[in-house]
């Protein structure tokens, strides 16, 4: 995959492009938003991870012009900023999603990843499969081995969030920013619970469990 | 903000109608005196005249006997005059006068006002005057006398005029202070807007002028550079906050993104590893207190612009007990939620609901296992309240007041992980709505934490809520 950083620190920058190349993705970098926008326009990119504060050209200014010519790549901001409505401009502004400096790199590649699967086109699904589990977003019903589970609703959009990310990690803050539409980290960490009365609705009395933590990182949902 | 007063309420229309009573008074009790001052002058003029008439009188008396006093009286009363005379005998036989008839005096001797009636163009006019009778020595009785009827219309002119003249002057001041009153009710008016408007938010608001340079003018300029300076520091304050923000997080970053390569570099299970990996977990504790502390900076001064729109705190309360309710239920905790009636508010769900997570977070963290947190939404006169009550241990009243600063924490949780801001962020954000957070003793035990929102932040709710059918 394509990934375009624009960073000015070049530190952050280095550290940034290391660790998506480590992790598989093809990587250009632009220390500032003039530079980051030209380079936005004239090749293809599966995202964008932009800084908020550049030279030249404002993050948001940036992100704006990919928008006015027509550009849909996903874009991730990322800013030192603080938080409160610096989240609501950057995606008024056209971002997709945002992350506050410092981040956790896991943190980002998780998110990553979520904004590129957002855009490959999988068309307007009903259901969703993983090995034996299945979820009907019609009937928002739940079946492991034909065998109904009971979901509560935010379970239910808890697991489906999960499913749609099958093969992908998913961090806490992930989820409590899509599934409950927060964006703040709770004192104790309640994702944790939640997720351990999933498992034990899903998993309990199955061989192969499909809910796994990832050490250091957050869930991910798999077959096999 | 208050309700606008009435006009009747206005300081100005109370001024000018205790003036305008005092002045009516004032003026009432002016003319009184001049009222009488005059009338006695007069009298004592009228009377001089009467006892100088009588000393003639009497000297002609005295000369020529009563012969000489009738002659006298006819000769006064040829031409008809101020003077008025009557002589006559026991059986009111008039011998001389210029009276057509004796007219009802019944004391002897003193000053007597009296009516009589003078032909005047053909036709009868009552007349006032003033005199004395005498007796003259044959029993014949003398009225020596003086026409006052011009000092009598006078005087009937004033006590009639004289109630509406301070009627009028009642009248006038009311209106006028009514007129006065309304201008500056209408000028206070656009101040108590302009300033309603700028604690809802909007800096750049400015009292309007007049133009013409009066003490409200005066008022309105000093308020607006008053309001000018406190919007450049709060600009300022902004500034402050983004820079530090950046230039803190930038480095912090930096040593987060080193102690993760270095991390991964080493064998994963190493000691020394662990030891990065516990860096790295400080790290994150030191971030989440900066952001914290950075969060309650920009809430408290209100240099953030969280937007707000009307919000149920029952579907808040809803959302946040559902987040935590699989948490309670570990620790053995009934998490419940009280059900109440819709309860609107203009307020930032994002702040709302992590100041009520906090307290959630708290009061099931302290409440022992067995124990019951209640979270609740309650409408009142004054406003709306939303609080948490648990049967933890509670917070000693003396400690109250401190536990809502920054970095405080009591002897009884020094062991348990946090920061010592989470109920500082909770004060702010209560701050950022201008709720208030109470602390309270909890039936029969524990805390009961209260977002106290007042009246003036609460709304109506668009529509009915969508929540369950989302779900």
């Amino acid at each position: 995959m394509r990934i375009l950083v624009i960073e000015d620190d070049l530190e952050a920058q280095r550290y940034l492009v290391q660790g998506l190349k480590e992790s598989g993705h093809v990587v250009d970098d632009a220390g500032d938003g003039e530079t980051g926008l030209s380079l936005a326009l004239s090749r293809p990119y599966d995202v964008a991870i932009v800084d908020r504060m550049l030279p030249k050209l404002d993050g948001l200014k940036l992100v704006a012009g990919m928008r006015e010519h027509g550009n849909s790549t996903p874009v991730l901001f990322l800013s030192a900023l603080s938080e409160v409505d610096d989240r609501v401009k950057g995606l008024k502004a056209g971002g997709d999603d945002y992350l506050t400096k410092p981040y956790a790199f896991v943190e980002l590649l998780a998110r990553v990843d979520a904004l590129m699967r957002r855009r490959s086109p999988v068309g307007i699904k009903t259901r969703l499969d993983v090995g034996d589990l299945e979820l009907d977003l019609l009937s928002r019903a739940a079946k492991r081995s034909g065998t109904d589970i009971e979901l509560q609703p935010r379970e239910f959009r808890l697991l489906e969030y999960l499913m749609r990310h099958a093969g992908q990690v998913v961090t806490r803050t992930m989820l409590l920013e899509s599934v409950w539409e927060y964006h703040f980290d709770p004192q104790t960490n309640v994702i944790d619970v939640h997720i351990s009365r999933l498992r034990a609705k899903i998993d309990k009395g199955f061989e192969a469990p499909l809910l796994h933590t990832v050490r250091g990182a957050g869930y991910m949902i798999r077959a096999h | 903000m208050r309700t606008k007063p009435g006009l009747l309420q206005t300081q100005a229309f109370r001024i000018v109608l205790v003036y305008v009573v005092l002045f009516a008074i004032s003026v009432t009790a002016l003319l009184f005196f001049t009222y009488w001052n005059t009338r006695r002058t007069l009298d004592d003029q009228t009377d001089q005249i009467i006892e100088a008439e009588i000393t003639g009188l009497r000297e002609e008396y005295q000369h020529f006997g009563l012969p000489g006093l009738v002659e006298t009286v006819r000769a006064r009363t040829l031409h008809q005059g101020q003077a008025l005379y009557m002589l006559s005998d026991n059986r009111h036989h008039v011998l001389a006068g210029n009276l057509a008839f004796w007219p009802q005096v019944s004391e002897m001797g003193s000053v007597v006002e009296f009516d009589y009636e003078r032909p005047v163009d053909g036709k009868l006019e009552a007349r006032r005057a003033r005199g004395r009778v005498l007796l003259v020595p044959g029993d014949f009785m003398l009225l020596v006398s003086q026409d006052v009827h011009d000092r009598y219309l006078t005087e009937r002119m004033f006590t009639t005029t004289l109630p509406w003249t301070v009627l009028l002057i009642l009248l006038l001041g009311t209106a006028g202070g009514a007129l006065i009153g309304r201008n500056m009710l209408r000028r206070l008016d656009a101040i108590n807007r302009t300033s309603g408007e700028i604690i809802a938010g909007d800096l750049t608001r400015r009292v309007p002028l007049a133009g013409s340079g009066d003490e409200f003018d005066a008022l309105a300029e000093n308020l607006n550079r008053m309001l000018d300076r406190i919007e450049r520091l709060m600009k300022g304050m902004r500034e402050v906050t983004d820079s530090v923000a950046h230039d803190l997080r930038t480095p912090l970053n930096r040593l987060r993104n080193r102690l993760e390569e270095s991390v991964a570099r080493l064998n994963a299970s190493g000691a020394q590893a662990g030891e990065i990996e516990r860096a790295i977990a400080e790290t994150d504790q030191l971030i989440a207190t900066f952001n914290a502390l950075l969060l309650i900076a920009e809430t408290d001064a209100g240099t953030t612009r969280a937007a707000m729109s009307p919000l149920d705190l029952g579907e808040v309360a809803a959302d946040v007990t559902e987040l935590y309710e699989p948490l309670a239920d570990e620790k053995k905790i009934s998490l419940s939620l009280l059900p109440g009636p819709p309860a609107g508010v203009e307020a930032n769900r994002s702040l709302v609901a992590q100041a009520l997570a906090n307290l959630v977070d708290n009061a099931i963290k302290y409440t022992p296992a067995g124990g019951q947190v209640r979270i609740a939404t309650a409408v009142r006169d004054a406003g709306v309240d939303l609080s948490v009550s648990d049967t933890g241990p509670g917070i000693p009243l003396a400690d109250r007041p401190r536990v809502t600063e920054r970095f405080v924490r009591l002897e009884a949780s020094r062991s348990s992980p946090g920061t010592g801001l989470g109920l500082s962020l909770v004060a702010a954000v209560a701050h950022y709505h201008g709720a208030e957070l109470v602390l309270e003793d909890n039936v029969p035990t524990g805390l009961k934490a209260v977002l106290r929102f007042p009246k003036t932040a609460m709304r109506a709710l668009p529509g009915a809520p969508l929540k369950s059918a989302a779900e």
